[in-house]
């Protein structure tokens, strides 16, 4: 039986945050869930489809997060308790539902969880979501810990019921990833179906029921306020005059600095849990208690800014400081050493910091950037294209593993903004440069966003190529599903597109699938693309070797040696391609057979055809 | 209890996300109160993973520079690298196995010896335990096991209220049985070399 599906109540357990949210859905009774998979959400969706094979929750792999929320909003307006996951930039992508859906509401509680990315583990910008609230109108809760992902998550399901709107809950990546204990509640049963009530002059938001339906958020927005000044997740801590506000991860971060500084006695602590809509006559009474006061928020200065906003409203001379010099910066993730250092100084409180030890004597040491596998597809895909279309090429890239292509010694990687970018600035750099363009998208992400971008480019009669890494899998979130993964080795019987047939649809004409490992033929295709005067796609198709090792797949081939008596050293493979296996001993390649994989793609790249299959 | 924090560092594929985990396992069968935080994502493809465990009276889950009680170095670079983690009471547990990094064979920048990393260490904390845990793992016949080898360093040093019998306990119930003996046995290498 799963995880999260031990019906033990009372008991108390050892959870990573994503797990704690899947579980607070699970005994909020929650019976759909859509994803598309984003670090650092995505284990809420893993557990999800695991679950979703032992019991009666739905859950799918959603194209995108617009796709998603919008197959939710289905489920929830007909009345089913609903979950959609995605990560900060994947709310861009649902944005365009979500400001809409905030009109008509839902009927059957829906919950949204939004994971934000605070110093860019793993993204490509640090947005703060909390503007999405502010946007939509929607409530949003922050957690700051384990049992409060679980609890909050269970709680967010009647919030949503009772207002009729979905709730955004925003974790970080700090929240998302840690692990604590959680005590759990009840599971409740799970409803498999609904019967929508028709409501066309609620639901079909054209101008005429829109113009209503913005006044009765507005009337919500008032019902929510309510809420969040009265709900036990917004409280003042301490009865101390040195005013102290947090949110989220900060909390925590907080709550140690007040006690390793021993000034407990001296603060009040301010905790935004339900933080939109902002509970103003909370915060008021909080100023109105206090001397000054210090916002610790990661990022925007947005609890800072309302703060300051009821400050002014209600006539307190309070100062109020949170961003800017001598306090915190709307950079990266905090941690506790900074605030500790800020709560210090803001109010000035004698400390010993820990010192750190001298590391003057410490040389410039060797980088260890992440890097494409042993044995991965992209790199030899990489390999091919350079060697025809050199340097001078434009290479747009896109999200995914192959994104590490950036990195010498493959430096194949020249723009990426988003999601589906690497076709659609692809028809901008064709366009206006002299130069030639390749574009490299992921499986997943072609089918995320990457189509409408290709329609755009056959359409438009752009002329570049498009190189689809199709490696079967979603690989760098985890080994998710995407519409062009065969599903059977998975356990599920979904249908799979191909995307041959997508591309070969929407019009392209030069169209090469290829095997990138067999490198000689994929070169050849490379060459044909050159010369075809048109939009060229070629398919790149070689299973992610982690993932077809997960999954039975894997098909083991010998690992290589260097046969001494040929090597004459080049280092072409090693510096050519840069794989893992690969290492340097004394002043020789070597290869290490725990690592290789046996792609032979170092055999095809040497020169002197040293490199050999082992023989056992 | 008196507040530990813990910081494990190792390169994507060593295991200290397991490592860590277990940890808090653990201390929760014991009541300590303990927080976990990993970094998953694009970090894990052959890059730095860093993992921390708290225990005690503390709710942030990162350990902030020089904050470290005890560093877990699964590789001797990256020991060295996180050596900004320490203070002079810093415990520090490294394999001394070295992994160089692909940049090095591309001719960007050198390998440090490992004996000159420990040596850039040694006498600047507390105590340095340092030792060939992938031998170790090599012996037990399970070259995966080299996180057992340090999660019984770490446990044989004495540094955290947590006993071999209680690791082993949470070992024993949440490890394949395939593996189950030789990461006992790793696991119990690992405690010698720290005593």
């Amino acid at each position: 039986m799963h995880k999260l599906l031990t019906d033990t109540p009372g008991e108390e357990i050892l959870l990573l945050g994503n797990e704690a949210i899947a579980r607070g859905a699970l005994e909020a009774g929650v019976s759909f869930t859509t994803c598309y998979p984003g670090t650092p959400s995505s284990e809420i969706p893993e557990n999800f489809f695991k679950i979703s094979q032992e019991s009666d929750l739905y859950f799918e792999y959603s194209t995108n997060e617009k796709v998603a929320l919008e197959v939710g909003a289905g489920a929830a307006v007909a009345g089913l308790r609903t979950m959609v996951t995605m990560k900060h930039v994947g709310m861009n992508v649902a944005s365009d539902p979500l400001m809409t859906l905030a009109y008509v509401g839902i009927k059957g509680g829906m919950v949204i969880i939004n994971a934000d990315d605070p110093s860019l583990f793993s993204s490509q910008n640090e947005q703060d979501n909390r503007y999405y609230a502010r946007l939509s109108g929607l409530p949003m809760l922050e957690p700051t810990n384990t049992q409060e992902l679980k609890d909050m998550t269970m709680e967010a399901f009647d919030l949503s019921e009772e207002l009729g709107l979905p709730v955004i809950i925003r974790t970080t990546t700090r929240l998302a990833h840690i692990r604590g204990a959680v005590r759990l509640g009840e599971l409740k049963p799970i409803k498999t179906s609904a019967h929508f009530e028709k409501k066309p002059f609620h639901f079909v938001a054209v101008p005429a029921v829109a113009r209503n339906l913005h006044k009765l958020l507005l009337e919500k927005y008032d019902q929510a306020s309510e809420k969040s000044e009265s709900g036990s997740y917004n409280e003042i801590i301490g009865e101390g005059k040195w005013g102290i506000v947090a949110n989220g991860a900060s909390f925590n971060y907080v709550k140690d600095a007040i006690s390793d500084l021993g000034i407990k006695d001296k603060v009040s602590v301010l905790k935004l849990g339900f933080s939109w809509p902002m509970p103003k006559e909370l915060c008021a009474r909080f100023l109105k208690g206090v001397d000054k006061v210090l916002v610790v928020e990661e990022l925007e200065p947005i609890n800072e800014n309302e703060l300051k906003a009821v400050a002014q409203e209600n006539g307190i001379p309070v100062t109020i400081k949170g961003k800017g010099e001598g306090a915190f910066s709307r950079l990266y993730e905090y941690d506790p050493g900074m605030v500790r250092k800020a709560i210090a100084q803001y109010f000035g409180v004698d400390y010993k910091p820990y010192e750190m030890v001298d590391s003057s004597d410490v040389p410039a040491l060797p980088g260890r950037p992440p890097n494409l596998c042993a044995g991965c597809p992209h790199r030899a895909t990489y390999y091919a294209v350079k060697q025809v279309y050199g340097t001078d090429t434009v290479y747009p890239t896109d999200i995914g593993c192959y994104t590490l292509g950036l990195l010498p010694p493959i430096s194949m990687a020249d723009f990426v903004i988003c999601m589906g970018s690497s076709v659609s600035s692809g028809c901008g750099f064709s366009r206006a440069t002299d130069q030639k363009v390749v574009s490299f998208i992921g499986d997943s992400t072609f089918f995320h966003s990457g189509i409408t971008g290709l329609v755009n480019a056959v359409h438009n009669n752009h002329k570049f190529t498009l190189v689809i890494l199709d490696n079967g899998t979603t690989a760098m979130t985890g080994h998710q599903i995407h519409p062009g993964v065969d599903t059977t080795p998975m356990g599920v019987d979904l249908t799979r597109i191909s995307i041959e047939n997508v591309v070969r649809g929407l019009g392209v004409e030069d169209v090469h699938v290829v095997k990138p490992f067999k490198l000689k033929k994929t070169i050849e295709a490379v060459k044909a693309s050159m010369e075809y005067d048109g939009m060229s796609v070629i398919i790149s198709q070689e299973f992610c070797p982690l993932f077809a090792k997960a999954t039975g797949q894997f098909k083991k081939s010998k690992p290589f040696y260097i046969n001494r008596n040929k090597c004459k050293n080049h280092r072409d493979c090693i510096n050519l391609l840069a794989c893992p296996a690969m290492y340097i001993e004394g002043e020789q390649v070597e290869i290490d057979k725990n690592l290789c994989i046996g792609c032979s793609v170092c055999a095809q790249v040497c020169p002197e055809n040293a490199i050999l299959p082992l023989k056992e | 209890m008196e507040t530990k924090r813990l910081v494990f560092i190792a390169v994507g594929g060593q295991g200290n996300l397991l490592a860590s985990r277990l940890l808090g396992e653990a201390a929760l069968s014991m009541n300590i109160p303990t927080v976990v935080s990993e970094i998953h994502g694009m970090a894990q493809r052959g890059g730095i993973v860093e993992s921390a465990v708290l225990l005690g009276d503390v709710t942030s889950p990162i350990v902030s520079s020089a904050e470290a009680d005890v560093l877990i170095g699964f590789e001797p670079l990256e020991t060295l690298r996180a050596l900004g983690k320490c203070n002079k009471d810093t415990v520090v547990i490294t394999n001394t196995h070295p992994l160089p990094p692909f940049t090095v064979a591309i001719g960007q920048g050198t390998y440090p010896p490992p004996d000159e990393s420990l040596s850039l260490i040694r006498g600047k904390v507390k105590k340095v335990i340092a030792f060939d845990g992938n031998a170790i793992a090599e012996e037990v016949g399970n070259p995966l096991a080299l996180n057992m080898v340090m999660l019984g360093a770490l446990i044989g040093s004495g540094t955290i209220p947590i006993g071999a019998e209680e690791m082993k306990k949470v070992l024993s119930t949440s490890t394949k049985k395939a593996f189950l003996e030789s990461n006992l046995k790793a696991f119990d290498m690992g405690v010698e070399k720290a005593n």
